[in-house]
């Protein structure tokens, strides 16, 4: 079979098609908390580096993601959630997957360097090495602490965001990369409870899988009493605020008050109501996320405009 | 020799060809902007090339 006959029967991939090879969804989580964790250093920006040092690191994100597809299109083909992603629909060829990951990767950190610093550039690097080599493919298939690791990269963005403004890491940064880090296993644990056979049938060694389901719970409500110190402390910090404080007050309350619900259930309980509870803490958690990110940047702006 | 036929390959990608110029024009005007936005921060960049410009001269030392 020649190429040309190989183009005339192979669908064409849409630029959407390769769109999707960066998470969009992953992707808007990131330009939100790395834009807050910029907007809330107090080195101040112009508008033009804001908006390039963002959107850098969000190509940067996507290359990563692109690149955890190439990996990883063999238990996404398994897995409901993920089936109709590019790359194991047939839409885009593995092989295109990892060359727009890599190249995107090469841009985004150049990029960055050009529009912000060397240091924020590094630590984009840094991510992208971390997300797509030491969770895609080292820890993702062999611990069930995977989800753990995997935050960590989630949680980058918003330090790369504050290095990027200041040049270097300080507390409040290592602070929001905290709160992203212990806010991901909860998160991710109540997903994994109602979407349970997705993870069995794919041989990802989730918590659920491993340990039971028992565990998970426990695991969820140990998680969640680690994260209200870390908000609160955040909250407390020189980048907080009166609305950072009563937001962390709120949410958190909200927050432990679920997983005490989660912890408290059993799988009959549990199944006998298609796992309501769970599925609100999960819905509950992405709102948790953008109420304490948005706080941090309405007291930013309040202190910008002099009220306190 | 210039390619004249339309192949029908051209129409099918047709879509995504405009995607990537225009993706790759929006770049070309972002890095335009960028530069502008350094230039503003940073100062205008000068430096000495075949002659002396005294305007550059560190002074008071």
């Amino acid at each position: 079979m020649t190429d040309a006959t190989a183009f005339d029967t192979s669908y064409e991939p849409t630029f959407g098609d390769y769109f999707a090879l960066l998470k969009p969804r992953v992707m808007s989580l990131v330009v939100f908390t790395a834009l807050v964790g910029l907007l809330v250093a107090p080195v101040g920006m112009h508008p033009v580096e804001i908006a390039a040092s963002v959107l850098f690191i969000a190509i940067g994100a996507g290359a990563s993601g692109a690149l955890n597809m190439w990996w990883d299109a063999d238990i996404d083909a398994v897995m409901r959630r993920t089936a109709n992603r590019p790359v194991p629909s047939g839409r885009v060829a593995a092989g295109e997957a990892l060359a727009i990951g890599l190249g995107l990767s090469g841009l985004s950190v150049m990029m960055l360097a050009l529009a912000a610093n060397l240091a924020a550039a590094a630590l984009l690097a840094f991510t992208i090495f971390f997300y797509a080599v030491v969770y895609s493919m080292w820890l993702k298939r062999s611990t069930p602490q995977n989800i753990v690791i995997g935050g960590a990269a989630g949680a980058f963005p918003p330090m790369i965001g504050w290095v990027a403004a200041t040049g270097s890491v300080s507390v409040e940064a290592v602070l929001m990369f905290a709160l992203v880090f212990m806010w991901t296993p909860p998160h991710f644990w109540a997903l994994a409870l109602f979407m349970r056979s997705d993870y069995d049938d794919a041989g990802v060694p989730m918590l659920t899988v491993t340990h039971g389901r028992k565990v998970t719970r426990r695991h969820i409500m140990a998680y969640t009493l680690l994260l209200a110190p870390v908000s609160g402390w955040l909250a407390l910090s020189p980048v907080g605020g009166p609305v950072t404080v009563a937001v962390a007050l709120v949410t958190n309350l909200i927050f432990l008050r679920g997983a005490l619900h989660i912890l408290r259930r059993d799988e009959t309980a549990a199944e006998a109501d298609k796992y309501r509870v769970e599925k609100r803490f999960f819905r509950f958690s992405l709102l948790y996320l953008a109420l304490n990110f948005l706080a941090l940047a309405a007291d930013a702006s309040l202190r910008a405009a002099g009220v306190f | 020799m210039a390619i004249r036929a339309t192949h029908e390959i051209h129409t099918r990608r047709r879509s995504r060809n405009y995607g990537v110029g225009l993706v790759l024009l929006g770049f070309v005007v972002l890095v335009f902007f960028l530069t502008m936005a350094k230039l503003r921060v940073q100062g205008p960049v000068e430096g000495y090339d075949y002659k002396l410009r005294p305007e550059l001269a560190v002074t008071g030392e």
